[in-house]
């Protein structure tokens, strides 16, 4: 019997087989639930599919909402019996439908699948027959294990993998502050729409350790499957609580180093190997991904390595586990995936950083490494420092001298940096500065991440300057802010903030390949090899716009000076109360004067999503945006609009843009990973306006969709 | 031809009447001068200070001139220096300026051998905060926030630049004009982090280390024969201080500098390489 396929509303698609009927990417809170883990260890009792069904029926009808992700069943049936089901599942779902009295919307598709097919997969459940499973290019694989088991490597190397074969990945990482042992664990969710964020469940854990399994397990989602070393624990329904899982013991070390005779570290390649084995996906894309990771001699033991634990699987585990992968083509369309951090240095390389200096400061320490490893072709000089007050000094001082200067820390660093950056504002110095979040106060918890520092750095340093704080919410806004940020900086001669946190920074994401010419290079009022004007050249020049122009030293006919102190145009020192206020309102005309440019210009200074008319606007900045976006696709799931607008610049404040929408919205959310609703707060200070409530997280780490969501229908 | 007072700029200068600050302003500007006599451009030279009466130094020199804040003297010379070679960067600091709020530097800029020079207004006590203890205090010394005397002993800052690798270590004196203006002249030619400790007597705030105190004291190494090459004879020179203070370079040597270890932008200055254009592509495949 040929395939046939239906396509429903809301992207589900059935597929009727010979042998089976499968009814993809369907919202897990309609059928089947990642939620019901929660519930059968809530009433204590052991999982089965029977019990889950009935409670999640039972939650249906008593309009429990249920988050979660989106799910596919697959109800495995022989030959002709196929349609003695289809059969009683149309009359059981005909049945359901005239119950609530509306017989003509039978056929209208989405409700066919909203009312009549639930109950009848539920029968087919209940009686026995039926059994959950199968998703095609949908998958959350979590590899863990301790620190210094190259878990974030292999998490990339997988992540990679996936992208080659055409399919949309988000990565993120979870660590703790140290070197070996602890836990950690990479996340790669991979689809074929495009992924913002992690998902809330896992359908495939690679333990590398037990830990990880006891750690895991219960995010796993039905008849989800776990890779795991079998000389490391024995797992069995009873350790495990569960029965539904699939379990896929490896003797992963032993092959690694008592056949293969490589090093232990290898582990990691056997086990991706054995993913990709698992997920009916190409090997020959994992081969490719490793060939341009290693050297050729690593690569090459890797590629063996990754081919036994292929092998291993095709041959001991012969029931398909029910996920696949398929790799589409996508010549001439490839994308790239990076992180947060490495867009940030791409960006700032386009953009010609020359000077970039950095103390290493967790989650901020990857553009580092990734500019000192495009330090030589890009002609630039990047310097590790003796600290943070020495790494804004110098940048000051490149910056002075005419470079395009950067450095990049987090919270405590950036304390550090305060009496730096008011420097820079003083003297009208170009710098910009990367303030990467992570959980505070004080050293708090270094790999996690926040959304704490958002008052701090708007404030930061004593008196009044101006300064712009932009904050990126996605990989692609890493780049193209970062590359504004150098033009915004040198065009108005002042210090900008890019404000990211450790999730943006650290997670990964495939994404188009970007736009090189986007942005371009503007360096302003910049006055090179010579200063021809009749009047003697002045540093800080009082002009209309508060822009003066900008000689280095080394300018023939000119004399550079700038000062900390309060200074006269030519940059002597002055306590002068007239100069004292004419300097103050110069400085900071060239606020102004940028906000109007972002207008005139029609700079992203927030960004809108989803319908105008919704019953709630999202509103927030930097990096929950990628599970908002996330969250909004469930709720659209079930029916429920939101919108969404991203403040982008915080500093200056886009007040008009931010009023249109919000002024317009009958309730509205602020979205934040911090405890006070730092965003809030400057709206009302901006709009004379409250936000209507506020969703907050502020344990270090970033919200996941499916829980975003609940608690904006808690709200709703 | 660069004069003295083609060097001068329209401000007052605040300094206290007979402040060893004016020694050393006069030294460097004839040191500038004579440099300027040969090869130096007036548009090269760049000068930096930090916060305290040295400070002002910026103020009162018409060259290009960045006055920093408290301590941080050498991160901002040498983000300077780095972005720009042909430049001549000079770092003008106090005792308390570089010694105690900026100390963390000294070491890193000496031992990075950065191509800078260093001239450290030492007067051993806090003055525009009018007179408090700093780390080159001597013992004893009594000011408004150590009035029963300091009970620290002072650093040693030239020892501390020998040990730290430095490539060119001196002590001037603000007293003698003509000695203070040949080391800064020597310092700015040096190829590598150039150092001056100058004895620069305060006239307001510390009554024990006057012009007098030091005259009775201080005496040239060079007139000694002191070899200049021998880091180890020049720290013995270091620890000398009492009845006979010495003058003078202590030690130098040549060593490449920070950025001769950057071959990729030997070429050209930062700040003149052409930034419009750069190929990302390779970046972007790598990715892939």
């Amino acid at each position: 019997m040929a395939r046939s396929i239906y396509q429903f509303e809301h992207g589900h698609r059935a597929h009727l087989d010979a042998d089976a009927v499968s009814i993809t990417n369907i919202p897990v809170n309609r059928y089947t639930s990642s939620v019901y883990p929660q519930l059968l260890r809530r009433l204590n009792r052991p999982p089965n599919i029977m019990t889950f069904m009935l409670f999640h029926n039972l939650a249906v009808l008593l309009k429990i909402r249920i988050y979660g992700q989106r799910c596919h069943l697959t109800v495995k049936m022989m030959g002709p019996r196929i349609l003695t089901f289809l059969f009683q599942g149309f009359i059981f779902g005909f049945l359901h439908c005239c119950c609530k009295s509306v017989i003509e919307r039978i056929w209208s598709e989405k409700n066919f699948l909203n009312s009549g097919f639930r109950p009848f997969i539920a029968f087919l459940v209940v009686t026995g027959r039926g059994e959950i499973g199968v998703k095609v290019n949908e998958l959350s694989v979590l590899i863990g294990g301790e620190a210094g088991a190259g878990i974030f490597r292999s998490g990339f190397l997988f992540a990679k993998t996936c992208m080659r074969g055409g399919l949309h990945v988000f990565g993120t990482n979870d660590y703790q502050s140290l070197i070996r042992g602890g836990h950690n664990f990479y996340i790669a969710r991979v689809d074929d729409q495009e992924v913002y964020s992690q998902g809330d469940y896992i359908d495939l854990l690679i333990a590398l350790n037990a830990e990880t399994v006891m750690l895991h397990k219960d995010e796993l989602i039905p008849s989800g499957g776990i890779i795991y070393d079998q000389d490391d624990i024995t797992l069995d329904p009873k350790t495990l609580g569960r029965k539904d899982l699939k379990l896929y013991p490896i003797p992963l070390r032993n092959i690694v180093r008592k056949e293969l005779k490589e090093s232990p570290i290898m582990t990691n390649t056997l086990a991706l190997g054995s993913a990709v084995a698992l997920l009916d996906y190409d090997l020959s894309l994992l081969e490719g991904v490793l060939t341009d990771t290693f050297k050729a001699d690593v690569a090459e033991s890797n590629i063996r390595v990754a081919r036994t634990g292929h092998e291993y699987i095709k041959k001991n585990f012969t029931d398909t586990f029910e996920y696949r992968l398929e790799k589409k083509d996508v010549t001439g369309k490839e994308r790239i995936i990076l992180s947060g951090n490495e867009a940030v240095g791409l960006g700032a390389i386009k953009a010609r950083c020359k000077f970039y200096v950095a103390y290493p400061m967790t989650p901020s320490t990857g553009v580092l490494h990734f500019m000192v490893a495009n330090e030589r072709d890009s002609e630039m000089i990047v310097m590790q420092p003796e600290g943070e007050i020495a790494a804004v000094n110098m940048a000051a001082g490149a910056a002075f001298a005419g470079a395009r200067a950067m450095t990049a820390t987090s919270g405590g660093g950036f304390c550090l940096m305060s009496e730096g950056l008011g420097m820079t504002g003083m003297t009208e110095t170009p710098i910009v500065i990367m303030v990467a979040q992570r959980t505070g106060p004080s050293t708090g918890l270094p790999t996690y991440t926040s959304q704490g520092d958002l008052r701090f750095v708007i404030h930061a340093s004593q008196g009044e300057f101006p300064r712009v704080v932009i904050a990126p919410g996605d990989i692609e806004e890493c780049f193209y802010e970062t590359m504004r940020a150098f033009n915004w900086a040198e065009k108005y001669q002042i210090p900008v903030i890019l404000l990211t946190d450790k999730y943006l920074v650290e997670s990964q994401m495939s994404v188009e390949p970007f736009e090189e010419n986007r942005v371009k290079i503007e360096r302003g009022n910049l006055v090179t090899e010579e200063y021809r004007e009749e009047e003697e050249y002045k540093k800080h020049k009082i002009t209309e716009t508060g822009i003066s122009p900008r000689a280095t030293p080394s300018t023939k006919g000119a004399v550079v000076r700038t000062n900390a102190d309060e200074h006269d145009e030519r940059g002597l020192t002055s306590e002068d109360p007239e100069i004292t206020a004419k300097m103050i309102d110069k400085r900071l005309r060239k606020l102004q004067y940028l906000a109007m440019e972002l207008e005139e210009r029609n700079v992203d200074t927030t960004k809108f999503y989803g319908p105008r008319e919704a019953e709630a606007t999202l509103v927030s900045w930097g990096s929950t945006k990628g599970p908002i976006r996330e969250a909004m696709k469930l709720l659209e799931e079930d029916g429920i609009t939101v919108n969404y607008l991203q403040i982008l610049y915080l500093l200056p404040f886009p007040t008009t843009r931010t009023e249109e929408i919000l002024g317009g919205s009958t309730k509205t959310m602020a979205i934040e990973n911090n405890k006070t609703s730092q965003l809030s707060s400057l709206i009302r200070e901006y709009l004379l306006k409250d936000v209507d409530h506020k969703i907050l997280k502020y344990d270090g780490r970033p919200f996941n969709p499916g829980y975003l969501a609940q608690r904006i229908r808690e709200v709703l | 031809m660069v004069t003295l007072k083609d060097l001068e700029t329209p401000k007052k200068n605040t300094w206290c009447p007979g402040c060893g600050n004016f020694g050393i302003l006069l030294a460097f500007k004839r040191a500038l001068v004579e440099l300027m006599e040969s090869s130096l451009e007036r548009e090269q030279v760049v000068i930096v200070s930090g916060i305290g009466c040295h400070g002002k130094t910026v103020n009162y020199v018409d060259v290009n001139g960045f006055h920093g804040i408290h301590g941080r003297v050498l991160p901002l010379a040498t983000g300077i220096k780095l972005a720009n070679p042909e430049l001549a960067v000079v770092g003008f600091a106090g005792d308390a300026d570089q010694y105690d709020e900026g100390w963390d530097h000294f070491s890193h800029a000496i031992r990075r051998n950065i191509d800078i020079t260093l001239i450290v207004h030492d007067n051993q006590v806090l003055g525009l905060t009018t007179g408090q203890t700093t780390s080159t205090s001597l013992l004893g010394f009594k000011t408004k926030s150590t009035p029963l005397g300091s009970i620290t002993p002072p650093l040693n800052p030239i020892a501390h630049a020998l040990v730290s690798n430095g490539t060119f270590v001196a002590r001037g004196f603000a007293g003698n004009v003509p000695h203070l203006q040949n080391l800064i002249v020597q310092a700015i030619r040096h190829r590598g982090f150039s150092y001056i400790d100058v004895l620069q007597p305060c006239v307001t705030f510390n009554y024990l280390n006057t012009y007098q105190w030091f005259r009775e004291r201080v005496y040239a190494l060079e007139e000694e024969g002191h070899d200049q090459t021998d880091r180890m004879n020049a720290l013995e020179k270091s620890i000398e201080w009492g009845d006979k203070i010495p003058i003078g370079i202590f030690y130098k040597e040549e060593r490449p500098t920070y950025r001769d270890n950057l071959p990729h932008v030997k070429k050209k200055p930062l700040t003149k390489m052409p930034i419009e254009k750069i190929d990302i592509t390779p970046l972007i495949e790598s990715m892939k």
